[in-house]
């Protein structure tokens, strides 16, 4: 792999660019690999680049049935944060964001991580409460945040309202180290570093049956022929419950469209992120110059990747109040995911009834931020068969009533 | 130099002069004017800069597809960034300034970006900007910030209004050219209920400008006798100046009226957002013209072929007064006879095809054009605007043969169905090799809950090419979207046109053919957003191959015209390097809107205090009246404390938990949840419900009751008060009405559908009063009328009469551990029987108070909070509420997840009450450490805070919580951490969570 560089870009400037490498390769699948991922997400991706990175396990082919970076990891609105209130969130998330610091460093690739800011605005006493009680939390699980006042949330911020006559904003819990990256960086670097440590990254391969001898997995049935394995790690957001019944068990597990949408580009005008859940909506501005907005995940189940209108109406009705400058600006696209939502909002990193298959999913509607996290933590529960980041997160919990509920900290859960 | 002509232009009114600025210069134009046209008719061909390069930007399109005039439009609270100049109807005093430049338009510090592009090829961000690390937030990052962006930001809060419209049609014809007109007219003999809408301000799209002939007329005539026609139908509805934005499921449509826009008034809608709902929809939504990949495509002065045309027929403003015309069809010889015709100099055609003829093509040449064909515009010569061009062999390199001098460029490189609305809610495209676009599917339309297609494409937009076989497709759909919806009265003859005789296009991705790295790295495929042809061919060597990687990696496509222009380009020079055919590489996904829509559009009236509903109580207005400081609840706003001048919002509260501990307080309980249950088996589904027996309550009688979800998780509470046998009344919390009626109705929905219950949610029917203290009794028998002595109504009970003048029905139940009173009157007396109340309590130093002082009281009497000490992860036996858990019950929504293992786990935090050692309030939500730390680094923590308020009562700060063994450790001291910068943990006892009155003397009497 040739590295970038601005002297890369220099050099090759001069011959008109045609030295740059690929990417990615794009090989053959071969008969068998130590480890199978299905799905080239984020998630996938990282769990790969960790396994090979962290575990020396290099002989690995992620199996992708589109084009790798094409489920949600490419559609959802970056918000970076690991403000969460329970400690088995807050510790995967916040590895996550401080994987998140060095990223482009370590992966050789412009992941653009801006840790510019993400504050939840507290509209009700009811909020003020509870995100005083993430900033205790967040301070005994070292994760910087603080509770701040509405003068404070207005300097940070100068285009939001923070007197509108409904919901007056209280304060905010504020984390100064959240912040945003670029969705398809994030694949395609991960992509490009994988690919470089003699991974495959297949893509246009659909798993269409996994394979199992005595309750222990022996490979996966693909729109490209079959492919043996010795260990499955099943990746694969929206569509975990299609899998996970290919490989013979249920998942807790609903899929929905979640929507979001951004206006057309105009000059800076803010540097935070902000969530607002009394009102439910939330808002960022890209490098680009759109305002990324996001809102609510459909009340049924379905797999279109397109959402019901209301939801964006509600979001956008919430926002210009929020931000009332933003009435004269227009929408320029909007565009719906399916996310997978487990019962308590929490992902699911577990073994499976089935030896040999692992499988990370449930990431919903907060997932992107927990990439680099869950690459990690996934990557060594696949390796040595457990993880102190994953050690909550077992298929288990659901047969416990151990759940791992956010619902305290966040309305809004991205 | 562009200008307007002397003669012609057939949508202004050249006897109304309007008055316009640009970057501050006075214009004028007239009635009938776009922004664009005006803006060339007064000779400004430079009219913004380009995203990334920041190159002098030229109008290029006529339409919603045009990417580079964009400008900022009007000031303060009615500026507006990003407005399209070709879609913004001139108007007297309109304002606009260009954008993405500094300090001006025509010296451009960002066009620095230009000289060094070779260094900023698509993706160039990705492989650098990383080091040193801190630098990415603090340098690259805000200089691309600023230099990216487009319009400026508007500052202030939007001076207009928006609405909404709701529209229930048979069939929704979008596009008013002569296809939609068709349609509507054929669908609306059948008997079908029709809406036409059209996105400009006039009907016949192209027809009238490039001169067909309908029903032997000219379509102009043709056009206002048919809208004349359908205007008088009063089955049919037509509409300008409106969109259609987006298409959804079910026959959902959303369009998009600019009301405003061209004339902006005060007082009136800005926009108007329908949601129309559509048996059938028809989408005669036209084609967008191509653009030819050659280089300096984009240097102001060359423009799409048929945008020429629109200019010199429309608005009677010449683009250029020599303007060559490069083509790979015949439709661009219009325009050469159009320019022509107003007697503008068309040096020659450059026909990229071998040897075509055709009528057209004789046409022209009988005017006297030279066309050269088999050749090819090998580059555009010019700094700021088009000075001329190299004519080269279409087959070669682009060795120049021969030099022309011209100020304009008419560029066609054929035309493309609009197929975002069909192709929005699932319709799939195929490609139409002979025409080279992608046109609807028919086979495989967007499918509606019928599982039959409920989308048709008509006309042009649905591949059908020449005016005759336009009307035809056209007349033919409107009739089929008729009969889908059941609609066949009459049949009109179809309006007929005569055949024309063309010339085929032919493909042209690259112009010359061969054209080397040079030429490639100045052919513009996306104007807007810099990607050229050597961007898209470097993203596929480097192996983004998926057209949504490219898209991505080079941003073709996404600016605002959403790559109206240059996505079949794109993806016919990505086809291309990947060596595969254009269908296989296939498209992005067309996402609504059509063009953006606004923002204040989307919201519509729902905007500062109607931005949601309010509910009201009887008494609200009183609160008002009366220094309320209000706390959103729900959709309610309720009293958190009621603040008398000069009085803090905490001394407000320690006020009012004094004197209604001592005197006499006033709550106004009517926001709690009252839902009716009724039915034979009403007990029994209480009984499901609640974790309470339910059933043997004796009517009379009253019982807290307890919820919970399936998981085991207390959900919320309140007081069940048995009316009759067949009757309850079960009170909820202020939140939780709505959601726990949505949850009983699941239930007997889906569950127990044949059990013989029915609810009503009376929340809204009652107003309810809480008489609170020593002297509730007092005040309540001097207004007369009840026994309400602890004899005739004993703690837990309720009855039925009368209070003074009022009807009433009275609960004994306290949540303050005072002697309390629920007094329910009707709604519509609620305001005079809390005035009444007032006024008798006066002697008795009555005193309203509000949700905090509730709270206040409460925890002081160890009662919990839902939303404080249940926050979804609670069970009531983490609570101490087993007492309120029925062990007789075999059954209760919530029993077998309470039995779980981590449920019984006896690790479990358990509820106590908390004081701390200094008598300070401890703070909210804070934790308390346990030694050591877990396996992730964080530190252990063995309970936490969930109430925590100063008592007046007591003088000191109290505190309810969960602590880990917590019962069993009665007096142990823990330590919370603070996180408001003071040092030192605050420490606390583990006490008795009830710290008032323990044996209730005070709520017994
Ligand atoms: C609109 C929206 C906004 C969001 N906003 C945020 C946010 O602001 N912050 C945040 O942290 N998170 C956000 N999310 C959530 C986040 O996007 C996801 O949690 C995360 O991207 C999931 O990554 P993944 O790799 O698990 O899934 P994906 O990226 O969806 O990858 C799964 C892959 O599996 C492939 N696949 C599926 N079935 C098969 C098969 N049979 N064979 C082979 N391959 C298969 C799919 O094609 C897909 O590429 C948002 C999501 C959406 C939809």
């Amino acid at each position: 792999m040739k590295r970038y560089s601005a002297f890369a870009i220099a050099r090759e400037a001069l011959r008109g660019h045609t030295g740059w490498d690929r990417a990615w390769g794009s090989p053959q699948p071969k008969d068998r690999y130590d480890v199978v991922i299905i799905g080239a997400g984020g998630h996938g991706l990282a769990t790969a680049y960790y396994l090979g990175k962290n575990h020396g396990v290099k002989n690995v082919a992620i199996l992708e049935k589109g084009w790798l970076g094409g489920g949600n990891t490419g559609r959802n609105t970056t918000i970076i944060r690991s403000n969460y209130l329970q400690d088995a969130s807050a510790a995967i998330y916040e590895k996550s964001r401080s994987l998140y610091e060095t990223l482009s460093q370590d992966l050789n690739y412009n992941v653009m991580f801006s840790p510019r800011g993400v504050m939840m605005l507290a509209q009700t006493q009811h909020e003020i409460r509870g995100y005083r009680r993430t900033a205790h939390a967040n301070a005994l699980q070292g994760v910087a945040t603080e509770f701040i006042g509405p003068q404070r949330v207005k300097e940070l911020c100068p285009i939001i309202n923070i007197d509108g006559p409904r919901y007056p904003v209280l304060g905010a819990l504020w984390q100064p180290r959240g912040g945003t990256a670029r969705h398809d960086a994030v694949a395609w670097g991960y992509a490009r570093a994988c690919s470089a440590m003699g991974m495959h990254v297949i893509q246009k391969c659909e798993v269409t049956g996994v394979k199992t001898e005595g309750g222990k997995v022996t490979g996966v049935a693909t729109t490209r022929g079959d492919i043996a394995c010795g260990k499955l790690g099943i990746v694969v957001a929206g569509h975990s419950g299609v899998v996970a019944e290919m490989a013979g068990f249920r998942l807790p597990v609903e899929s929905v469209a979640l929507q979001a949408l951004v206006s057309e580009p105009i000059k800076p005008c803010m540097d935070v992120v902000v969530m607002a859940n009394t009102v439910h909506g939330y808002m960022s501005q890209s490098d680009k110059g759109e305002m990324v907005i996001g809102g609510g995940a459909d009340g049924y189940n379905n797999y279109t990747q397109r959402g019901s209108f209301h939801h964006i109406e509600e979001t956008v009705r919430a926002l210009v109040e929020t931000f009332p400058m933003i009435s004269r600006l227009k929408m320029l696209r909007q565009w719906g995911g399916i996310v997978d939502m487990t019962g308590d909002r929490s992902p699911i990193l577990s073994k499976t009834p089935v030896e040999g298959v692992f499988i990370n999913c449930g990431w919903g509607t907060g997932g992107f931020k927990a990439i680099p996290g869950s690459g990690w933590g996934f990557a060594e529960l696949m390796a040595k068969g457990a993880s102190p980041l994953t050690a909550e997160f077992g298929l288990e919990r659901f047969r416990e009533g151990r759940f791992i509920d956010e619902s305290v900290a966040a309305g809004v859960a991205h | 130099m562009s200008t307007r002509l002397a003669s012609g232009g057939r949508l202004l009114d050249r006897s109304k002069a309007v008055d316009f600025t640009f970057n501050g210069k006075r214009m004028r134009g007239f009635a009938g004017d776009t922004l664009a046209s005006a803006l060339l008719a007064n000779g400004q061909t430079l009219v913004g800069r380009s995203f990334k390069y920041h190159r002098p930007r030229g109008i290029v399109a006529s339409g919603a597809e045009e990417p580079n005039a964009l400008v900022n439009l009007g000031q303060g609270p009615r500026h507006e960034p990003n407005q399209r100049a070709t879609t913004t109807e001139l108007f007297d005093g309109l304002r606009a300034t260009s954008q993405n430049h500094w300090p001006s338009l025509e010296f451009d510090v960002g066009v620095i970006n230009n000289y060094a592009s070779r260094f900023l090829p698509a993706g160039f961000y990705y492989k650098t900007f990383m080091a040193p690390r801190p630098a990415w937030k603090h340098v690259f990052e805000p200089f691309i910030r600023q230099s990216a962006g487009l319009g400026k930001a508007p500052k202030d809060r939007d001076a207009d209004i928006y609405e909404h419209f709701y529209a229930h049609v048979d069939v929704l014809v979008i596009g008013g050219g002569i296809a939609g007109l068709a349609a509507a007219r054929q669908a609306g003999a059948a008997g079908a209920r029709v809406l036409l809408i059209e996105q400009t301000a006039h009907w016949g799209g192209r027809a009238p400008v490039d001169g067909a002939e309908i029903d032997g007329m000219p379509a102009a005539e043709w056009v206002n006798d048919t809208v004349e026609a359908l205007e008088a139908e009063e089955n049919i509805r037509l509409r300008r100046r409106c969109m259609g934005a987006g298409i959804y499921d079910h026959g959902y449509v959303m369009a998009y009226e600019r009301l405003g826009d061209h004339d902006p008034q005060e007082g009136l809608p800005r926009h108007r957002l329908w949601k129309i709902r559509a048996k059938q929809v028809v989408t005669a939504t036209g084609a967008i013209e191509r653009p030819l990949s050659f280089a300096g495509n984009d240097l102001p002065g060359v423009m799409l072929a048929g945008a020429i045309r629109d200019y010199v027929v429309n608005w009677g403003v010449s683009p250029g007064d020599r303007t060559v015309v490069v083509t790979n069809n015949d439709d661009a010889y219009r325009t050469a006879l159009a320019l022509k015709q107003a007697g503008l100099e068309v040096p020659a055609i450059i026909d990229a095809r071998p040897a075509p003829a055709s009528p057209l093509i004789q046409a022209a040449r009988d005017l006297g054009i030279k066309v050269e064909t088999g050749r090819a515009v090998a580059k555009v010569k010019g700094r700021a605007r088009v000075e001329g061009v190299a004519v080269s062999a279409q087959a070669g390199e682009g060795a120049a043969l021969q030099d022309i001098t011209c100020d304009a460029v008419a560029m066609s490189g054929g035309w493309s169905p609009v197929v975002h609305l069909w192709s929005h809610c699932g319709g799939k495209l195929v490609w139409d090799e002979e025409n080279a676009h992608f046109r609807p599917d028919v086979a495989r339309p967007p499918i509606g809950a019928d599982g039959a297609g409920f989308v048709r494409a008509a006309g042009i937009a649905n591949g059908a090419m020449g005016t005759r076989d336009v009307l035809a497709d056209a007349d033919a759909q409107g009739r089929a979207a008729a009969l889908a919806c059941g609609h066949k009265r009459r049949k009109k003859t179809a309006p007929s046109a005569a055949a024309e005789e063309a010339a085929p296009l032919e493909p042209v991705w690259l112009m010359p053919q061969g054209a080397g790295a040079a030429l490639r790295a100045k052919m513009w495929l996306d104007f807007q957003n810099d990607v050229k042809v050597s961007d898209v061919q470097l993203a596929a060597r480097e192996g983004f191959e998926s057209v949504e990687h490219t898209k991505r990696y080079t941003t073709l496509g996404m600016a605002t015209d959403q790559g109206k222009l240059s996505n079949i380009n794109g993806l016919a020079v990505l086809s291309q390097s990947l060596n595969e055919e254009i269908p296989q590489v296939g498209t992005t996904t067309f996402r609504p809107p059509y063009t953006p829509i606004s923002m204040g559009a989307i919201a519509g009236e729902a905007r500062g205090a109607i931005f949601q509903p309010l509910r009201r109580t009887p008494m609200h207005d009183w609160h008002a009246e009366n220094g309320a400081y209000w706390e959103p609840v729900g959709h309610w706003r309720r009293p958190y404390c009621y603040q008398r001048p000069g009085e803090s919002v905490e001394e407000a509260v320690q006020r009012e938990v004094r004197n209604t501990r001592e005197n006499l307080g006033l709550l106004d309980a009517s926001t709690l949840g009252k839902i009716l249950v009724k039915g034979a088996d009403a007990g029994k589904f209480l009984d499901m419900m609640h974790t309470n027996m339910m059933s043997t309550l004796k009517p009379g009688r009253c019982r807290y009751g307890l919820m919970c979800t399936e998981n085991g998780f207390l959900t919320d509470d309140g007081v069940v008060a048995r009316i009759d046998d067949e009757t309850f009344l079960c009170h909820t919390t202020t939140g939780g009405a709505d959601r726990i009626h949505a949850h009983m109705e699941e239930w007997l929905q889906t569950e127990w559908w044949d059990w013989k219950v029915w609810t009503a949610n009376l929340t809204e029917q009652y107003a309810q009063v809480a008489v609170v203290g020593p002297k509730a009794r007092e005040v309540l028998d001097l207004m007369g009328g009840m026994d309400l002595s602890a004899g005739a109504l004993p703690f837990m009970g309720w009855a039925d009469g009368q209070i003074g003048d009022f009807k009433v029905r009275v609960y004994r139940i306290s949540f303050s551990g005072e002697l309390s009173f629920e007094i329910a009157v009707d709604a519509h007396r609620g305001r005079a029987f809390w005035d009444a109340l007032l006024e008798a309590g006066a002697g008795f130093g009555v005193m309203p108070y509000g949700t905090e002082a509730l709270h206040i009281m409460r925890a002081e009497k160890g009662f919990i909070m839902i939303g404080d000490e249940t926050d979804g992860t609670v069970i009531p036996q983490d609570l101490g509420l087993d007492w309120a858990i029925s062990k007789k019950k075999t059954d209760y929504l919530g029993k077998r997840a309470q039995e779980r293992t981590h449920m019984t786990d006896p690790d479990r935090w358990k509820l106590v009450g908390l004081e701390t050692l200094d008598g300070s309030v401890l703070p909210d939500g804070a934790y308390a450490t346990a030694p050591d730390s877990n396996a992730n680094g964080q530190r252990n923590v063995q309970g936490r805070v969930t109430s925590t308020y100063h008592s007046p009562t007591l003088n000191r700060g109290i505190a309810m919580g969960l602590v880990k063994h917590g019962p069993d450790r009665m007096g142990e001291v823990l330590e919370f951490p603070r996180t408001d910068g003071g040092k030192a943990a605050v420490k606390a006892k583990i006490v008795s969570p009830v710290f008032y009155d323990p044996d209730g003397e005070k709520q017994n009497v």
